[in-house]
Formats: structure tokens, sequence, C-alpha cells
């Protein structure tokens, strides 16, 4: 994985050399973005519904037992829009959007089409790269708010049905608007851009490189998730780490 | 490649001591031949001989180890010659964007580039569609096209550029015998009427014959013969004359 980031950070450099161009390739942004937003809002609505809820299954009891159940909207509001939300929406937008980045590119790369658009002197990175790029840079952040929502409310009603909790719901985001501040979904915001940008050139780098018939594209889709994976958690402990200060 | 439509004629080519190598394989061992502006030069060889290699090099794809080649006398490496020049290649698969339609695939050049209007690139990609034989498949995807619908697709595709320089890989392999006579009449009408140099890599010794001005046969990395196509049917090398009278002879049961 090592022996590409340089490879990688180039593409990501040309790739916002090519930022200037983003206008003119605005019909192929919204496609990605209709996507990679549209294609995804289900998936994380449940996921997203669901995070929220095991958090407060998982913490409420303990705090309900040791009479701190006041402060479970706390702090499900603080975990899922601190870390639930970007982390695991990045990961599964790694999985969806990021293996079908690679597994386009990379065909078109075995096929020749991306050789194709440069002998007519299109270049690859602002046709392919660039609207991928600045579609996913966009999309992860606004997913993630929207699964930063979901799951609060997820967890509200968890709190209140759960009759081991027994937290009414508006004691829930009573407790979670006093804990919570814009700030903290600010970080997780500019985490999951964090995130968008890694899946974004992981994927297209991936995609790029990849040689070989249906075997190579298979490979480069794999490579792409996992590797994604591992620098999003890498990266979520170096960005918790700098935005705690 | 950059829509002056000033110059239609031919452009020179010149190869000089090329050669590539992939990893202990040496693919190109120092070719040096000259394509004259407006000529049917055809590169002949048997499969895995370094053709397609070459064809990469002419036109900027990929790096030569050694050696040098020179479009209108300057280097195709130098940056600004694919702006000055208005070079096109015919991929052996087509490589047709699969996402876009045929439409679209034809005017793709001039769409990104925005050299002309919506409209105008419309009747523009009609027009190369209908020098191609394919009128009216504008709407269509290229999965729902015949391998040799493709290719004459992306004929109209190189077409558009209108090309001074125009590189053919395979342009016959996969297809039937009547399709791959269409495709070399196609070559052969763009030469006539433009003027347009061409380069075709073929082991289609038919095709090669039939439209070529010179040919030029590769095996093993070598030019083993250059010449009119009757100068290089009467090589009396014996590695020619294998590759020109290769035949299944089957064997008669007794």
């Amino acid at each position: 994985m090592f022996e590409n980031i340089g490879e990688m950070l180039v593409l990501f450099w040309r790739t916002l050399m090519a930022l200037p161009m983003a206008w003119r390739q605005r019909q192929k942004i919204f496609e990605n973005f209709f996507e990679i937003g549209n294609g995804s809002l289900l998936m994380v609505c449940v996921l997203a519904f669901f995070i929220g809820g095991e958090t407060a299954l998982q913490t409420g009891p303990f705090l309900a037992e040791k009479s701190f159940g006041g402060y479970l909207g706390g702090i499900v509001g603080y975990s899922v829009c601190r870390e639930l939300a970007p982390i695991l929406m990045a990961i599964l937008i790694a999985g969806r959007s990021g293996s079908a980045m690679a597994a386009e590119i990379g065909s078109m790369r075995v096929y020749q089409e991306i050789d194709a658009l440069r002998t007519m002197n299109i270049n690859p990175i602002q046709y392919l790269i660039l609207p991928r790029m600045v579609a996913i840079a966009v999309a992860l952040p606004l997913l993630v708010l929207f699964a930063i929502l979901v799951g609060w409310v997820g967890g509200g009603i968890v709190s209140a049905a759960n009759n081991r909790i027994d937290i009414p719901i508006q004691a829930f985001f009573k407790n979670l608007s006093e804990i919570v501040k814009f700030r903290d979904v600010g970080n997780g915001l500019f985490k999951s851009f964090c995130f968008a940008l890694i899946i974004g050139v992981v994927s297209c780098h991936q995609g790029l490189v990849t040689i070989g018939g249906p075997r190579g594209i298979g490979r480069s889709v794999t490579k792409a998730v996992v590797n994604s994976i591992v620098l999003i958690i890498v990266f979520d402990y170096i960005l918790t780490r700098v935005l705690l200060k | 490649m950059n829509g002056d439509n000033s110059n239609r004629n031919g452009v020179g080519v010149e190869v000089r001591g090329l050669k590539k190598r992939f990893n202990e394989q040496e693919v190109l061992k120092g070719l040096d031949f000259k394509v004259e502006p407006g000529e049917i030069f055809v590169i002949m060889g048997p499969s895995g001989s370094g053709k397609s290699v070459l064809l990469k090099q002419v036109i900027g794809l990929d790096l030569p180890d050694e050696g040098e080649i020179l479009v209108a006398g300057e280097s195709v490496q130098s940056p600004d010659v694919m702006d000055k020049y208005r070079i096109a290649m015919v991929f052996q698969s087509g490589a047709l964007l699969n996402s876009l339609t045929v439409g679209e695939n034809v005017g793709l050049y001039l769409s990104e580039h925005r050299l002309k209007k919506p409209d105008e690139i419309a009747r523009i990609v009609a027009q190369n569609l209908e020098l191609v034989g394919l009128k009216g498949t504008e709407e269509k995807m290229p999965s729902e096209l015949s391998g040799g619908m493709k290719k004459r697709v992306a004929i109209a595709r190189a077409l558009v550029v209108e090309p001074q320089l125009i590189l053919y890989d395979e342009p016959t392999s996969e297809l039937d015998p009547v399709s791959a006579m269409v495709i070399g009449e196609e070559i052969l009408k763009l030469n006539q009427r433009t003027q347009v140099t061409s380069i075709v890599v073929t082991h289609d010794r038919d095709l090669a014959f039939g439209v070529a001005d010179r040919i030029a046969v590769i095996i093993e990395g070598n030019i083993v013969a250059i010449g009119t196509p009757d100068e290089v049917k009467a090589k009396q090398d014996p590695l020619v004359q294998k590759f020109l009278h290769a035949d299944i002879k089957r064997q008669t049961k007794v």
C-alpha cells in the first residue's frame, strides 16, 4: 500500500491544480454527486438510525443504573457526531462508491478508453478524476450531516422506548443540546471531508493503475476498499488528536 | 490537436533508432523508418512482434527507452506536438467510452474542447457517422454494436479530429472478411479524400496489400523488410516469406 502513497499524492496535487476546470465539468460532477448521495441515502438512513440506537442501548442501562441517565443524550450525541457517523459513513461510502470508482476507471484503463481520451488531448484528470473527487468531497459531509441527525433520533427513540433506560425523548435532546456544540458537528463534518478525499484519491488511483483483464479490475477494487478503510482509520486517529486540542 | 482546420494534408513521421524493453524482453530493437506525408504505411508482423508498442510510441502514449520519433520534424515527446498537429488513433478494441452514446463518443473531442456549438457538433457527428455507413446510430450505446460497427464508430470519432496523422491498431482483427473489407475501403477513402498520413498496424495480409503504399514487416522487434507491396512480396528473406505465406495445410487422412 505504502509504495503508492507518492503516486496518490501526485494525483491529489494534479486534481487540485485542475480545480479551476470544475465548472466546465459540472454536469459530470452532478451525475457523480447524485450517484454517491442519492444512491446511498437509504442505506445511510438505516445505518445511522441503528448506530444511534445501539450507542444508546449499550450505554443507557449502565448510566441509568448509576443514576447518570440524564447524560445519555450528550454521550450519544457527542459520540455520533464526532466519531461514529463520520467513520462509519466513510467506510460505507468506501465500500459502495469507492469500489465503483475503482471499477469504472479500472475498466476504462484496461479497455484503453483512457488512452483514447489522451489521444484526443482530453486530460483524464479533468475528465474522470476531478468530477468524482469534487462529488465525493461534497456528498460525504452532507451524508454525514444527515446521518448525525438520524443517529440522534435513533438514540432518542431507543432511550425512550427501552424500559431499562426509560429517558423521555425531550430530556434526551435537552441534554444533547447542552453538551453537543456546533463545533463538534463541524469537527465531524471536517473529518468526513478528509475521509472523502482519501476515498476519492485511493479509489481513482487504484483505477488508474489497473493492469490485466477482469481479474486486474477485481484486484483494484479490493485494494481501493481495503486501503481506503485502513487510511480512514489511521487518519481518524490523527484528526481526532489534532481536533481535540 | 487544436481544431485548426487550415491544414488538411498529412504530416510526415520519422522513427530513429527506436528501442523499447519490458523487463528482460527487448520488444523493439532499434527501428528506423520514415513515413511520407499522405502515405498509407502498413506495419505488418506476427502477434507479439512489437507493432502495437510501436504505435503507442508514435502517439506518445508510451515513451521509448532509446531513439526518437519525429512528427513533421518535431519530437513527439515535446509538449506542444499534440496541440500543434491533429493526430488520431483507432484502437484495436475501438476503445469507445462505454458510458457514452455513439453520438457522444464521436463528438467527444469537439464537445470537451468546446470547439463547436452543440447543434453544430450534432451535425458533424451525423455527417461522420454517415461517412462510415452508420447513419442514425447516434443514440445507441456501444454495447449494442457489433465489433465491426464499434471500429467504424472509432474511425468516425477519429475523423472528427480532421487528423493529419491517423494510426490504426489492428483495424480488422476479430472481423469477418466483409467487415474487414469495409474497414479497408474506409481507410483508402479517407486517405484519398483528405491526404491524411495513415499508419496501419496489422497482421491481416489482405488488408496490408490492399491499402498500403508501403509496407514494413517487423519480426522479433526488427524491420526485416520495407518497401512497396511488390517489393516486400519479392523479398527473399525466409522470415518474410514464412510470414507472408503462412497457411494451414490440412493433413490428408490415409
